[in-house]
């Protein structure tokens, strides 16, 4: 528990109402959207300004409190969930679009604004800010940043790191950093930003954020290509990617997700197909016109059973719908839905989802896998009952397996969900002892009482 | 003190549906109340993870859980868009049962349900005192919506609430059965707000009933819906209006049971089966009977009655109209074309939308009693896309969000008409 004098000084600086120390209030900030144990918190609090930001973590530098950030709590790899008897911080109400610039391309954002609100606004303006994380509805750019969020956009426009230009963020003691600025060209001092983007929280709390933001293209273009067999349609991932042409989204979908989704949504998916690919081209309409033929005729003569065009934006939407609903549709089959991000080189995606195949048999489980292909980044989606030890326990050994797998192919732990608690074991296996030291005494130089998120990515 | 080991094993009936919770936190992008507090025990999430906790004895006392888990509209924007298909009403309501049948009913709310709402003939003659004695308390606030506000400032605050009419549907209209030509037959549960504020709703019920050939049973002595007593926890308030409703209406004939009221359908179709292991199973079959025979009026003259058949074209002086989708219609049953075809079907009507038609306005029964300044936030952005489409007049199904829409634009001293779609469609007749 906080002592009495530390809470009444945490509502000074905060006003009351932004202090939360109920029972229930900090339960509610012990979980995030990973399959892990809840850990209750000592204190929840709701800066609304940045000066309060920077004073609550100096508070807590000060009495050695743990600090765990949190924006919309839908972190896969419990990076938001807290450190028992530490402090949550809210990013809720720092939540303002401070500046969306037209003539230099940039914006400037609160660590709390909603990623989906933000491109919404971009795109108001006939700007673009591409990355697009599948819970980009509530994820906020702050996350998004602390996580390095990629999305279905990633093979042709990349992820959130691409679009950083610079960072405002406070360090353990609460003192204002800033990292690079809001032109294309810097090179003033340490890449900071670079650091920063993708710690989890470990190394500093953001204050600000400068986002790059790009024209929007003119015109899309999407298409269905069905396969009976999975390594032809990885095959014909590689194949488009060698005829140098790279789509916006290039995803891929298994027999077993196929089907589920077809069972729950009836959009008209081939239920015996082996795989599917969800393909969108995008650009000036020409442009679009030419790609979208080419990768057509690429899938045919790869030997694709059929193509469905997308024709008009219904059917565009019809060619979604299936992919969004990938994850509802499997999540409804069991109680407990545990998603991985694994991801290998393109090319091993076959052997990949052989070896998917390979553990889901061995272990007895039911294993959906969908993704984003093109950029070798699936997701491998284990349909469980968290309540059943006996089969938890094949479950664990099952994401055992699927991380060894995707090692061997000279592939990495995680894509885009962050290592946070879930995966920290296994980061010395990638990336060896000495990586893992260097880091440690980075972590340990800036944040020498390890207030900063501690034990999430390095452990410790 | 509270036992919470018992507690518990209560909470345990639920583990099955909390358990497909996957926490992904996507009812943050659609929770009302959430866009106000962003407190995360104001979305489902976070009150599942409370419920969860519950059962795994992390508390050391239960006052707050329930506090929190009544801080909730109970529309159902966080069900309808849930990706794994959670049941978070069926859940809410089954845990506000359970919270309160175990830390117990607040004297006023056990005087309120069980004194006076859960029987209909005492309740109805004492809101018709309260009908000829209301002038003394409360004052004209706005004579375009006739809205009233309240001469001293307790209970209903800064309010601007419509009024209990002066005669109730019940004294306007007598008992009815009248059988049709059509050769269909319909009860017509006419609900509290109808019956008690808006009569004029009830009687375009049974004006476009009438039109359309359709026999009408239209008792006397009617009971509340049983919603009130339930989303308090009082079940056994609720049970005994069920049963009362299902002694007046369960002996007849019916083709259909119609309602216009939103909140009303949706309790009778869903709540009622829901809560339906609490009767005998001959009250069981009956309950089932009537859940599947209830449907909202537009629903029944579009759907059975083929309005939608008679195509209208609007004249250039049509009024222009918007629509708000009650929650309990739309997101509870999935009902949203049919009463904007009955609006169109009227010849000197223009359907405009409003920007998120369907989302909430706020209302959410006794949590504006309770929580006032959130509701009044939520209705307020309801207001601005009301007023955005340049009506002249919002049309609605439900007398809840009625109340509420009213009170919203009064305090704006908007002039915008609030009005039932089956008022719009009665005055075409």
């Amino acid at each position: 528990m906080i002592e009495k004098t530390l809470l009444s000084e945490f509502q000074r600086v905060l006003g009351r109402e932004n202090v939360f120390h109920e029972e229930a209030d900090r339960l509610s900030y012990s979980y995030d959207a990973a399959v892990l144990d809840q850990v209750l918190p000592a204190l929840a609090l709701r800066p609304l300004s940045s000066e309060a930001l920077g004073q609550a973590i100096r508070l807590c530098n000060e009495n050695s409190l743990p600090l765990t950030v949190r924006g919309a709590g839908t972190n896969l790899s419990g990076g938001t969930i807290p450190n028992e008897g530490g402090v949550v911080i809210l990013t809720t109400a720092l939540n303002r679009i401070v500046e969306i610039n037209e003539g230099d391309l940039y914006a400037i954002v609160q660590p709390g604004v909603v990623t989906a609100k933000f491109a919404a606004e971009v795109e108001a303006k006939g700007l673009f800010y591409p990355p697009d994380p599948g819970s980009q509805a509530v994820s906020t750019i702050g996350g998004n940043v602390a996580e390095n969020a990629g999305g279905l956009r990633g093979l042709r426009y990349g992820v959130t790191r691409d679009y950083v230009m610079g960072l405002e963020f406070f360090d353990s003691n609460g003192e204002l950093v800033k990292a690079g600025a809001r032109t294309v060209k810097c090179v003033t001092g340490y890449n900071l930003g670079g650091l920063l983007v993708g710690s989890e929280g470990t190394l500093g709390v953001f204050n600000r954020i400068i986002l790059k933001l790009i024209p929007m293209p003119a015109a899309k273009k999407a298409m269905m290509a069905i396969f009976d067999d999975v390594p032809k349609a990885s095959e014909t991932v590689a194949a488009i990617i060698a005829n140098r042409i790279v789509p916006v989204t290039l995803e891929f979908m298994d027999n077993f997700t196929i089907r589920a989704v077809e069972d729950f949504s009836h959009v008209g998916l081939p239920t015996d197909a082996a795989a599917l690919l969800l393909i969108e081209v995008d650009g000036h309409p020409v442009q679009v016109a030419d790609d979208a033929l080419r990768v057509e005729e690429l899938c045919r003569r790869m030997g694709a059973m059929e193509v469905r065009v997308a024709e008009t934006a219904q059917e565009r939407d019809k060619v979604w719908e299936a992919r969004r609903a990938a994850l509802s549709a499997l999540s409804r089959i069991r109680p407990t839905t545990v998603l991985e991000d694994a991801t290998v080189p393109r090319s091993k995606i076959p052997e990949m989802i052989a070896g998917i195949e390979g553990i889901a048999r061995k272990f007895d489980l039911k294993i959906g896998t969908f993704g984003h292909a093109g950029d070798g980044n699936l997701h491998p989606t284990i349909l469980t009952d968290r309540r059943n030890a006996e089969e938890w326990a094949r479950v664990e050994h099952a994401i055992d397996s699927i991380f060894e797998k995707a090692l061997e192919l000279g592939g990495t732990l995680s894509g885009e969900h962050g290592i946070g608690t879930a995966k920290s074991r296994f980061l010395e296996k990638e990336v060896g002892r000495g990586t893992i030291a260097y880091s440690r005494r980075i972590k340990a130089a800036l944040d020498p009482k390890n207030i900063l998120n501690p034990g999430k990515i390095i452990g410790g | 003190m509270y036992d919470l080991k018992k507690l518990a094993k209560l909470v345990q009936q639920l583990e099955d549906q909390l358990i497909t919770c996957m926490r992904c936190g996507m009812c943050q992008s659609v929770c009302p109340v959430f866009a106000e507090t962003g407190r995360e025990s104001d979305v489902a999430r976070g009150k599942l993870a409370l419920l969860d906790a519950l059962i795994k004895e992390l508390f050391t006392e239960p006052g707050g859980v329930n506090e929190r888990l009544n801080h909730c509209l109970l529309c159902g924007s966080c069900a309808a868009n849930c990706p794994s298909g959670v049941k978070v009403l069926d859940i809410f309501i089954k845990a506000r049962v359970i919270l309160t049948g175990y830390m117990g009913l607040s004297p006023a709310k056990r005087l309120i349900f069980r004194g006076i709402l859960s029987q209909p003939r005492f309740f109805d003659r004492l809101l018709e005192l309260g009908a000829s004695f209301q002038k003394a308390f409360i004052k004209s606030a706005d004579q375009f919506l006739g809205t009233s506000c309240a001469r001293l400032s307790f209970p209903l605050a800064n309010r601007h609430f419509k009024a209990l009419a002066p005669v109730p549907f019940h004294n306007l209209v007598d008992a009815i059965d009248s059988a049709g030509k059509s050769g269909i037959k319909v009860g017509f549960f006419t609900g509290c707000v109808i019956d008690k504020i808006f009569p004029e709703v009830g009687q375009a019920v049974v004006r476009s009933l009438n039109h359309h050939g359709t026999g009408i049973f239209l008792p006397q002595d009617q009971g509340c819906c049983g919603i009130p007593a339930l989303s308090s926890g009082d079940s056994a308030a609720f049970s005994r209006l069920v049963r009362h409703n299902l002694e007046i209406f369960s002996a007849q004939k019916l083709d259909y049971l119609v309602t216009a009221c939103a909140t009303c359908t949706s309790t009778i179709k869903k709540l009622w089966p829901m809560m339906a292991p609490d009767f005998s199973e001959e009250e069981q079959a009956q309950i089932q009977a009537i859940a599947e025979k209830t449907m909202d009026i537009s629903q029944f003259l579009i759907d059975v009655a083929g309005v939608d058949k008679v195509s209208v074209t609007p004249g250039n002086e049509a009024t222009t109209i918007t629509y708000h989708d009650p929650c309990h219609l739309k997101k509870s049953l999935g009902i949203s074309e049919q009463p904007r075809k009955l609006i169109s079907a009227n010849p000197n009507c223009h359907l405009k939308e409003m920007a998120e038609a369907d989302r909430c306005c706020g209302c959410g029964g006794s949590f504006n009693l309770k929580h006032y300044e959130i509701s009044a936030s939520i209705g307020k952005r309801k207001r601005d896309n009301i007023v955005a489409t340049d009506c002249s007049t919002v049309a609605t199904s439900c007398p809840a969000c009625m109340l509420q829409i009213n009170d919203m634009l009064s305090q704006e001293g908007d002039r915008i008409q609030v009005r039932h779609v089956i008022e719009i469609y009665a005055d075409s007749l």
